[in-house]
């Protein structure tokens, strides 16, 4: 097992379509997160900035930008790029700054301005890169490598549309009590079927929107955080930043093909399986341990995929859990109690952020309405493009 | 007259029921690469011998299928001005190869014609035209051998 490190203050911009610069929704959610940590900004000996891609040099090199605009005091800087995974790595940096003694207190911010309708590649002709390549070749946006994986739900699994549908009304219901999610209004399993279909089978409302928004952490030393006050303050106890491994034979964004498994026989679980294994493994926990759960619901169909590859129960089984209630408020292991993606449309380098922030919230037991009785143990996953992991396991 | 010329350059050849999707080979694992690896193998248990181009197989079966119902953004080409008629993306697994390869159905195939499991060819295929060129790729086209 790893050591422990605390989460003294979580902290958001609401997420939205606000026309506004990344900087100013990141700064609003460090300003947040050290207001809820009971720091000065002039306390915190490392910021760590995850990059949108967006805002010319990468977050005008991210780290640096929020440091500057909080106003210069000196801190070391990092500053991490990895797709959707850039704020799941932008928390492991600062957890081994502080377990390898290099900082007791590290400010984590990332924060994006989303364009309008698909995200696309970088500019110019790259025909070197893949993500230029599935676009130009094939125009191959993301929803529609969400709808090649329902697809494959439904002919392998049996899943139905309706079964997706669920997804969205029970997330779309939590969204309702988020007062940081995008969409707040609660959505029926009519107005997700009567939605456009966009990537067949995936609905409109089956794919999550691209948003503006903002989130931070202040994580520190265990020993800071006491002597800071913090007695029984959550912990971060698992990041999991793994790889796939050679063949990777699910068919990952922006790849035309998977790794060929001819010469080499592939390992038993896949790569998403393996980001959650690799996590409760380094926590020394188990899926039955946890109280609740964060996922990439990048459409409602990867949801299901989410809770077996979490282990949440066996492989095809995910639409039965939904079905059963298990991952409703109330259920066995609620998921996405913040509304997921499906509510707050993905800002991506603070996306993975907000799953820890909410993660935060109700270990501590302030999450008021969407509130998960007794929160002890959660896990947050998501997947960052060209093969990132990540998912952070805290408790309390 | 406009010249033909594939979109990406060696990825695949030939005419009629000669067209072929072209990977590479290592020479010393054997492990097949599509698109094509050229220099180093990706087998991290590979010493790493040359890579050889190879014709991959022409018919496989249906992994998943979905399409495009709305244009895709730049630089997938497009004309604004015409309406946006939406196609079928099919990823195949090839059984000889152990891979899945991703590709546009030919023009007429929907997602209504499609199912998991059912049998689709390699053909060739014109993804879009300029005023001096026919540029050219592989597409998917169903063989009538159902799942």
């Amino acid at each position: 097992m790893t050591g422990e490190v605390a989460v003294l203050g979580a902290g958001m911009h609401p997420w939205g379509k606000w026309g506004r610069g990344f900087v100013e929704y990141g700064v609003a959610a460090a300003r947040a997160a050290l207001a809820d940590a009971g720091l000065d900004w002039r306390d915190v000996d490392s910021v760590v900035g995850a990059d949108t891609v967006r805002g010319g040099y990468p977050g005008y090199v991210a780290g640096a930008t929020f440091a500057k605009a909080l106003g210069w005091q000196g801190a070391r800087v990092a500053s991490v790029y990895a797709a959707c995974a850039s704020g799941a790595q932008a928390i492991n940096t600062a957890r081994a700054q502080i377990l390898a003694g290099l900082a007791d207190v590290v400010l984590v911010v990332g924060a994006d301005a989303a364009p309008k309708g698909f995200f696309r590649p970088a500019g110019g002709d790259r025909p070197d890169d893949p993500d230029w390549l599935r676009f130009r070749v094939l125009g191959a946006t993301n929803p529609a490598y969400f709808g090649l994986y329902a697809r494959r739900r439904m002919a392998v699994h049996g899943d139905t549309p309706e079964d997706f549908a669920q997804v969205k009304v029970k997330n779309s219901a939590m969204g309702a009590l988020n007062r940081y999610a995008r969409y707040r209004a609660r959505v029926t399993a009519e107005e997700v079927a009567a939605s456009a279909v966009v990537a067949d089978p995936l609905r409109l409302l089956d794919i999550c929107a691209t948003s503006d928004g903002g989130a931070a952490l202040v994580l520190t030393g265990m020993e800071f955080a006491r002597r800071h006050g913090a007695a029984d303050p959550v912990r971060i106890r698992a990041v999991s930043t793994v790889t796939p491994r050679y063949p990777n034979t699910v068919l990952d964004l922006p790849d035309l093909a998977t790794d060929s498994a001819v010469a080499v026989e592939p390992a038993p679980e896949t790569f998403r399986a393996s980001i959650a294994r690799v996590a409760y493994e380094e926590a020394g926990i188990g899926p039955e341990d946890l109280s609740l759960a964060e996922v990439y619901d990048l459409s409602t169909a990867l949801e299901l995929q989410w809770y077996e590859d979490l282990g949440l129960c066996g492989e095809g089984e995910g639409a039965k859990l939904l079905r059963d209630g298990a991952t409703a408020p109330g259920g066995r292991i609620p998921v996405n109690m913040s509304g997921g993606l499906a509510s707050f449309g993905e800002a991506v380098p603070a996306q993975a952020i907000a799953q820890v922030c909410e993660v935060t919230w109700q270990l501590r037991g302030t999450a008021g309405d969407r509130q998960v009785a007794g929160a002890r143990v959660g896990i947050t996953a998501n997947q960052g493009l060209f093969g990132h992991g990540s998912a952070v396991i805290a408790v309390r | 007259m406009r010249i033909r010329k594939p979109v990406v350059t060696g990825w695949f050849a030939g005419d009629g029921d000669d067209f072929r999707l072209l990977g590479t080979r290592c020479s010393a694992c054997a492990s097949v690469f599509f698109p094509r690896e050229e220099v180093h193998c990706r087998n991290p248990g590979c010493p790493g011998g040359a890579l050889e181009e190879v014709p991959l197989s022409r018919h496989g079966r249906v992994w998943s299928y979905t399409d495009s119902r709305y244009r895709p953004p730049s630089p997938y080409v497009t004309n604004p001005e015409l309406p946006w008629e939406p196609y079928a993306l099919i990823a195949v697994e090839l059984e000889s190869e152990r891979i899945v390869v991703l590709g546009q159905a030919v023009p007429g195939v929907t997602v209504a014609g499609l199912a998991v499991g059912m049998q689709v060819e390699a053909v060739p295929g014109v993804l879009f035209e300029d005023a001096e060129t026919v540029w050219t790729t592989w597409q998917w086209r169903p063989t009538g051998v159902e799942a």
